[in-house]
């Protein structure tokens, strides 16, 4: 029903096989990558760090609501740790649904709240400095 | 005790765990934030910082001691 784990290789390929179902009528798939600026600058890479037990723990809490709040068949969260490079996936999420707006809706809240409560970290490299994104107001 | 440190926390205390003096009196979350800004006023510049008891987000009140997994959280960034 739900597949939730922390890798070193996002395998999108992997994610259509993980949300198949008969009864689902969609699959909802996000998928983050690494973007090429930040603040106008050219970022080199990234580098992702987590509190891997406690990651899992809150992407289970997220995937557990989510489950409770839409009509959910199939459940996929996974992300990436370690250096991504430009163009690279970093977190895959996806939901299967009967119909499409339960699969759009459960698909967002699960991107958006991992994003607020996760502990996963992230470090962009630009030219001559790194950074710790949202460390500072 | 020890506190588990992660990200930008990591490079601020300059290690990636930090253990508590013998006798530092700590027994909440809210103390321990205290304590750390005290210690290290750059900690005060992050936008945000959590505390974690045994992986699950505590509040300022909820008690501490030294066999419980405690982890600094700064701001998360996934995604």
């Amino acid at each position: 029903m739900k597949t939730i784990k922390l890798v070193k290789h996002i395998d999108l390929n992997e994610v259509f096989g993980l949300l198949e179902h008969p009864e689902a009528g969609g699959m909802d798939i996000f998928v983050g990558t690494v973007r090429n600026h930040a603040h106008g600058k050219e970022v080199m890479q990234l580098d992702f760090e987590g509190y891997e037990p406690m990651a899992l723990k809150e992407m289970d809490k997220l995937a557990t609501k989510a489950l409770e709040k839409w009509p959910i068949m199939k459940l996929v969260m996974i992300h990436a740790l370690g250096p991504k490079k430009i163009g690279e996936p970093v977190v895959v999420i996806g939901t299967a649904t009967a119909h499409r707006r339960d699969a759009f809706e459960s698909c967002r809240f699960l991107i958006d709240e991992l994003k607020t409560s996760v502990p996963i970290w992230k470090k962009e490299y630009f030219g001559d400095k790194t950074v710790w994104v949202n460390a500072h107001p | 005790m020890k506190i588990i440190l992660f990200g930008i926390s990591k490079e601020i205390i300059g290690n990636n765990q930090l253990t508590l003096p013998e006798g530092h009196g700590l027994t909440t979350v809210l103390e321990l934030k205290k304590w750390l800004l005290k210690k290290y006023p750059v900690m005060g510049s992050l936008s945000a910082v959590a505390i974690a008891v045994d992986q699950v987000y505590a509040e300022d009140e909820t008690p501490i001691s030294d066999n419980q997994e405690i982890a600094l959280i700064p701001p998360v960034s996934g995604g």
